[in-house]
């Protein structure tokens, strides 16, 4: 043996169970990164052979073919062919089928077992198959296909014992073995055989799958879908708010308080501040993220493990058709309202290359949940709070008004991204509909943990270091006079510059000192505002209330929309940004994205002030 | 007459397929899936509220979704068993 670790890989059709499997073989030691180069989720882990020996099993993404028609199906076919930087070709290639879909998946299985690589078959989901009414003779699978074949329910843990001890015995026998040489056919004939083996191998089958059917007969109904689609999204949006917004306050005072208390043990110093204001501050800003992004994937990993998923990709297709996406950037833009963190972490399942990096940069254009302090305060301060129509009051007019103002621009961008950056051939929209399943507490929980390690890892790093920065630029040089700080600070001196650039926009050098700290997330520029005018309040509500008496009489009401314009675009959040960075492979994008949405935050809101003071409000 | 064409509900052969008018990783997605030549294959689902794209279909034990330009490129002949005659 010339390696001391086996590599086995799990390859098959997408909607094979390929996930379920790999979590059942592996449990939670997994490993999840990026093929390099590519935005590809490579996901390894450890399986364990009967005699206690390590495997490590790759989880290949799921494919039709070995002529790829996506990075995803590329990424498979070098990594079986051994051409992937990075990565040893495994020793044995595990093909995943669903039982209940044989003569699809038998396709891209011949082409596999042609290789003539050690390969054994798991004949996966035979429960649903079961349920269809499917039952299926492994064993003639088996001689049919001249491989051997495990029935197994990943879910269940059904079949795994076999499965692990038959990748044992394939490994003692591949050692010596020749590569097995076996016919090659065409893609039609490979289509025939797969219907011709897939008859041989069912047993009985009754007509239809049912409960698959009477499902999607009210979900994907014309009326009747979209409604229970609004209403599904209704909860879920009512849960993120409500749940989330406890929880974030909750870690948001138990950072505030842990600062208060190492400010109380330690000497005052710089390092001291640093060490509250920076790095405790810094980590506290990153883990408030937590809740909303676990709550919001909860409900997005349960209508993938359905099936939902692709259901509201298939009602929500024409809608996003009318600006170049296809209904799978839906659900991530969606959940982009509540936080674009996890909104581009989510488009993950969006298959096309293009219509993916188009949705990660328009995704800050939804108005997020943290644009709402800063819509609140200007809104309160300088909206006067009449009644327009019964029921419908001006200052909730303007705040709707600056949410359609993120979609429209969102779908001009999109547009504009679609036919200019992210060209390309269009993806359209070709996708297989996943059987309805019922998801496992285990490959749920799995998924979130992936989900919170991934964000407070690798996003989580750069955020905490941003921060640093950001304090640095805010701290020093020291100033005598600690009212003096900002202004002294290297931060008060690139605001003197930047107050320069923005003032043709209506924007005092005050504002060009509050969004430099917004670089972190855009609600710091309530406190920071506050922080400039000296306002002296205990809590966020009272400060918003006199911070905002304080603003009109230094604002003139121009200023105040051109400045809710401006965050309508302006990426001000570290977090997307390292999201982006992360989920894009590399700094060209995230950079991208701040230049264009920066620009289009300048001219919006120039255009906002110009026109307000053509109008006499300036 | 082409998929697009097809009455919700019917059963049909394709027949053939103008792979040309696809863009290429499309035209081979739909094969990968099974969606070519010889094929039957029934329109189960159209559109959402009066929109007619996009389209779904039932393919083996398969449910796929498509749009309508990619129905328009595949010529089917109607096939009498298996529809249940629900036409919209």
């Amino acid at each position: 043996m010339t390696r001391q670790t086996m590599i086995a890989a799990l390859v098959g059709n997408p909607n094979a169970g390929k996930s379920a499997l790999f979590n059942a073989l592996t449990g939670a030691r997994q490993k999840i990164a990026n093929y390099p180069g590519v935005t590809v989720e490579r996901k390894s882990g450890r399986m364990l052979l009967p005699s206690g020996e390590p495997v490590e099993l790759v989880d290949l993404p799921g494919s039709y073919s070995l002529n790829p028609s996506s990075p995803d199906e590329e990424v498979t076919r070098d990594v079986i062919f051994g051409r992937m930087a990075g990565q040893a070709q495994p020793d044995v290639l595990v093909i995943v089928l669903d039982a209940s879909n044989l003569e699809q998946h038998l396709v891209f299985a011949q082409e596999i077992i042609e290789l003539g690589r050690p390969v054994i078959v798991a004949l996966n989901m035979v429960d649903l198959a079961e349920r269809d009414g499917l039952v299926i003779d492994a064993g003639a699978l088996s001689s049919a296909l001249g491989v051997p074949v495990f029935p197994t329910v990943a879910v269940r843990r059904r079949g795994l014992a076999d499965l692990t001890a038959a990748v044992a015995a394939l490994r003692d026998r591949s050692l010596d073995a020749e590569p097995a040489h076996r016919p090659h056919v065409t893609a039609p004939e490979r289509r025939m055989l797969a219907r011709q083996i897939a008859r041989g191998a069912i047993l009985s089958e009754t007509a239809q799958h049912r409960i698959h059917t009477q499902l999607d007969r009210v979900l994907l109904h014309p009326w009747l879908g979209p409604p229970v689609l609004l209403a599904l999204l209704f909860v879920v949006f009512q849960a993120v708010f409500s749940w989330a917004k406890p929880l974030q306050d909750g870690l948001d005072n138990a950072f505030s308080g842990i600062g208060d208390l190492v400010r109380s043990e330690l000497p005052a110093s710089l390092l001291r501040d640093f060490l509250t204001d920076g790095v405790i501050a810094g980590v506290g800003s990153v883990v408030v993220f937590l809740p909303l992004i676990l709550i919001l994937f909860f409900f997005i990993l349960t209508m993938e493990a359905t099936g939902y998923m692709a259901r509201a990709a298939f009602l929500m297709d024409r809608a996003m058709a009318g600006v170049g996406l296809s209904g799978r950037s839906f659900i991530p833009l969606l959940s982009s309202f509540a936080c674009a963190v996890p909104g581009i972490m989510a488009t993950r399942s969006i298959t096309d290359p293009k219509d993916r990096l188009t949705t990660i940069l328009i995704a800050p254009l939804m108005t997020c949940s943290a644009r709402l302090p800063v819509y609140t305060v200007i809104i309160g301060a300088f909206v006067p709070s009449r009644q327009v129509l019964p029921g419908i009051g001006q200052q909730g007019l303007v705040l709707f008004g600056l949410y359609v103002f993120g979609v429209l621009g969102a779908m001009g961008a999109a547009l504009l991204l679609r036919r200019t950056v992210t060209k390309g051939a269009a993806s359209g929209f070709i996708m297989e509909m996943p059987k309805y399943q019922l998801p496992t507490v285990k490959d749920l929980a799995l998924g979130l943990w992936q989900r919170a390690y991934v964000f407070l890892r690798r996003a989580g790093t750069m955020i905490l270091s941003v921060t640093v920065v950001l304090w640095l630029l805010l701290n020093l040089p020291r100033a005598e006079n600690p009212q003096d700080q900002v202004d002294s600070s290297i931060a008060g001196h690139i605001a003197n510059g930047l107050a320069v650039v923005i003032e043709p926009i209506g924007f005092n050098r005050d504002i060009a000192l509050a969004l430099i700290p917004a670089m972190a997330a855009r609600e710091v520029a309530v406190s920071a505002l506050a922080t400039t005018y000296a306002v002296g309040a205990s809590d966020d509500e009272a400060q918003g209330k006199t911070l905002g008496a304080q603003l009109k009489t230094h604002w003139s009401l121009a200023t105040a929309l051109a400045f809710l314009a401006w965050f309508v675009f302006a990426p001000q959040c570290m977090s997307t940004i390292a999201v982006t960075r992360r989920e894009t492979n590399g700094w060209k994008w995230p950079a991208f994205m701040l230049v264009y949405l920066f620009g289009l935050a300048y001219v919006a809101a120039g255009l906002t002030y110009w026109t307000a003071v053509a109008f006499g409000l300036g | 007459m082409t998929l697009d064409e097809l009455p919700l509900g019917a059963t049909a052969r394709i027949i053939a397929a103008d792979w040309g008018a696809l863009v290429p990783e499309e035209a081979q997605r739909l094969r990968a899936l099974g969606v070519e030549e010889g094929a039957e294959v029934r329109l189960a689902y159209r559109g959402v509220f009066l929109a007619r794209d996009p389209i779904a279909i039932e393919i083996a034990r398969m449910t796929v979704a498509l749009r309508r330009v990619h129905a328009r490129a595949m010529q089917v002949e109607t096939m009498p068993s298996g529809g249940t005659a629900s036409a919209a």
